[in-house]
């Protein structure tokens, strides 16, 4: 049996790979227990000498909170006003018949596609005018950029999937659009205006070039600006980056393992189809 | 055909679009009032896109055409014209920069592509423990491309660092190597990183990919007595050619604007050999405060990627389309 031993082969191949994949966060578990001092000195597969040290200095004496606040605070403001304002152009999008849809969509799903580092320039000078650089709105107007085509693209594809007849009734009941979009498409859109609010949140929660060019110091940065920044008075304190780098991935990690099948939906509804 | 005539239309328009998604009757309500409420609805996060997407973007090509100094305010903002672009087709280091880039591109989406394929053909078959797998591969994904680039960086820091412990362990090294001080090395764990990162997104779409392929193509070529191999050669891969064209697309536009992983993992040295041109308009405007050269170079930037954009859609549609 060829097939027998071949199955075998490519599940322990994949096995592997698993493994490769998973080591880069083990390990960075490992040395966020490891004293700096043997850090070094004689990498060990096992913990060594345990010490909770690392997590403690990053929460006391480099404040860590801040950064985890200012992260949740503006990704957070961001998905919000993304799903709110974005669900109503998504329905008009999926469901309306209008000239000029067709081209509104391919503008949006063209700007998804902008490099940020093109608009860097002008939002700075834009912000600093406003007097917004290193503020919360200072983020938060920037994240718009990528954060509302994202959503409005990923609602646009989950309204689409839902019959058109349902809101046939309601309509023909002489309910307007407004009132058919609240009380008929949202109440069973759920899933997929929380499917959208995980990415936008996840986009938002990992943004980095945004969050470096506008804000200044500690008081506003994002968590992965903090970690980025993070220096030693003599060396690099790679013991407290890597608990940072292990604190910023839990919750991510969380919510990947609990929304996965939503979150490939997602990723993969507007991508592939046909 | 037909395939190949959708994906042609996927990137500018969606896959799905109302001509083939809806049989045009149900429009129930009256079609008089429809285009002021599609406009109404549609209107306020338009004119939000607009507003933070669009217009800085015409700002910057408008910076682009001055000479605009943040640390020489009194030299104030003259117009230049294109003196700007033309500084940047004398400039090394933009060439050099362009170069990382493309060779980080093609190095990254090469490996990415041929991983993601057996990652994707591997969580297309049942097996017990299939969802824990794919959940766990979309961790990498999910969390901070700067966490993930100080991941490899910390493995690849010192030269008692792991990954030196394991490869002079297993013999491919004969001694532990200074990683970042040389530009050969310095692209190994960037390169690494990028694979470990964003094979799993690649597999997704694979994989999404490989499940609209009809069963019974493959049950038939196993009754003629078509090995594995040749399944894969003659039914996966062309049916998988939308999917392999929208990895491209995406994977490439994501690649040219590399930012985060470089700028974190080498900052772009030793020197500048591994800065992408992301990491030079960045220091550019940051950093030198050079507004309008630096507005020059993200006007470069967008043009690449559309350019890029344009080329795949057209140069690898009009090959599959042929090739039918």
């Amino acid at each position: 049996m060829a097939a027998g031993w071949q199955r075998w082969l490519a599940g322990a191949a994949l096995a592997l790979l698993v493994a490769l994949m998973a080591f880069p966060f083990y390990w960075a578990f490992v040395a966020s227990l490891t004293p700096e001092a043997v850090l070094f000195r004689e990498p060990s597969l096992w913990p060594t000498h345990v010490i909770v040290d690392h997590y403690r200095a990053l929460f006391d004496e480099r404040d860590f909170w801040i950064p985890i606040r200012n992260s949740i605070v503006v990704a957070g403001t961001t998905t919000l006003l993304c799903v709110v304002v974005g669900s109503l152009a998504a329905y008009a999008l999926a469901r309306l018949q209008f000239r000029g849809k067709t081209a509104i969509l391919s503008f949006i799903l063209a700007v998804t596609m902008f490099p940020q580092i093109s608009i860097v320039s002008p939002l700075y000078l834009l912000l600093r005018a406003l007097r917004l650089i290193d503020t919360y709105p200072g983020l938060i107007l920037p994240y718009l950029t990528f954060a509302m085509p994202l959503a409005v693209w990923l609602l646009v594809g989950f309204f689409r999937q839902l019959p058109f007849d349902l809101e046939e009734a309601a309509l023909v009941d002489g309910a307007s659009r407004w009132q058919s979009f609240t009380r008929v498409i949202l109440p069973v859109s759920v899933p997929g205006l929380a499917t959208t609010a995980i990415l936008t949140f996840i986009y938002c929660w990992n943004e980095f070039l945004f969050a470096l060019s506008f804000t200044l110091g500690p008081e506003r940065q994002t968590v992965p600006v903090a970690i980025a920044l993070f220096r030693g008075q003599y060396q690099v304190p790679w013991g407290q980056i890597l608990a940072a780098a292990v604190v910023a991935t839990v919750p991510v990690a969380v919510m990947v393992l609990i929304f996965q099948r939503r979150i490939v939906q997602g990723l993969t509804a507007g991508a592939v189809k046909g | 055909m037909t395939r190949f005539a959708e994906v042609r239309a996927a990137p500018p328009t969606p896959p799905a679009s109302p001509a083939v998604g809806s049989p045009v009757g149900p429009a129930a309500a009256g079609p008089a009032e429809e285009p002021r409420v599609g406009w109404a609805y549609v209107a306020p996060a338009l004119s939000i896109i607009l507003l933070v997407g669009l217009f800085p973007l015409a700002w910057t090509v408008w910076e682009s055409l001055h000479r605009h100094d943040l640390r020489m305010p009194w030299l104030d903002r003259p117009f230049v014209g294109v003196a700007n672009y033309a500084a940047i087709l004398a400039d090394a280091r933009f060439w050099g920069a362009l170069g990382h880039t493309a060779f980080f591109a093609v190095t990254s989406i090469a490996l990415e592509l041929v991983l993601g394929l057996f990652l994707a053909l591997a969580l297309n078959e049942r097996f017990r423990g299939r969802g824990l797998v794919r959940a766990a591969v979309l961790v990498p994904w999910a969390i901070p491309t700067v966490v993930a680039a100080l991941l490899w960086r910390f493995m690849f820091e010192s030269q008692t660092g792991i990954a030196n412990a394991v490869l002079v362990g297993a013999g491919v090294l004969d001694q532990p190597v200074v990683w970042f001080v040389r530009t050969a090395t310095a692209w190994v764990p960037v390169i690494l990183a990028d694979v470990w990162k964003t094979t799993p997104f690649v597999a997704l779409l694979l994989l999404a990919g490989l499940q609209n392929i009809d069963r019974s193509l493959y049950e038939a070529a196993a009754t003629d007595g078509a090995s594995a191999w040749w399944q894969l050669r003659h039914i996966t891969l062309p049916l998988l050619a939308p999917a392999i064209l929208v990895v491209l697309i995406f994977r490439t536009l994501d690649a040219f604007r590399v930012f985060d992983l470089i700028y974190v993992l080498t900052g772009g040295g030793p020197g500048t050999s591994t800065e992408p041109i992301a990491v030079y308009a960045f220091n550019a405007l940051l950093q030198n405060l050079e507004f309008g050269y630096g507005a020059a170079l993200s006007v470069v930037i967008f043009l690449v990627t559309f350019a890029l954009a344009l080329l795949y859609i057209k140069g690898f549609g009009a090959t599959v389309g042929g090739g039918r």
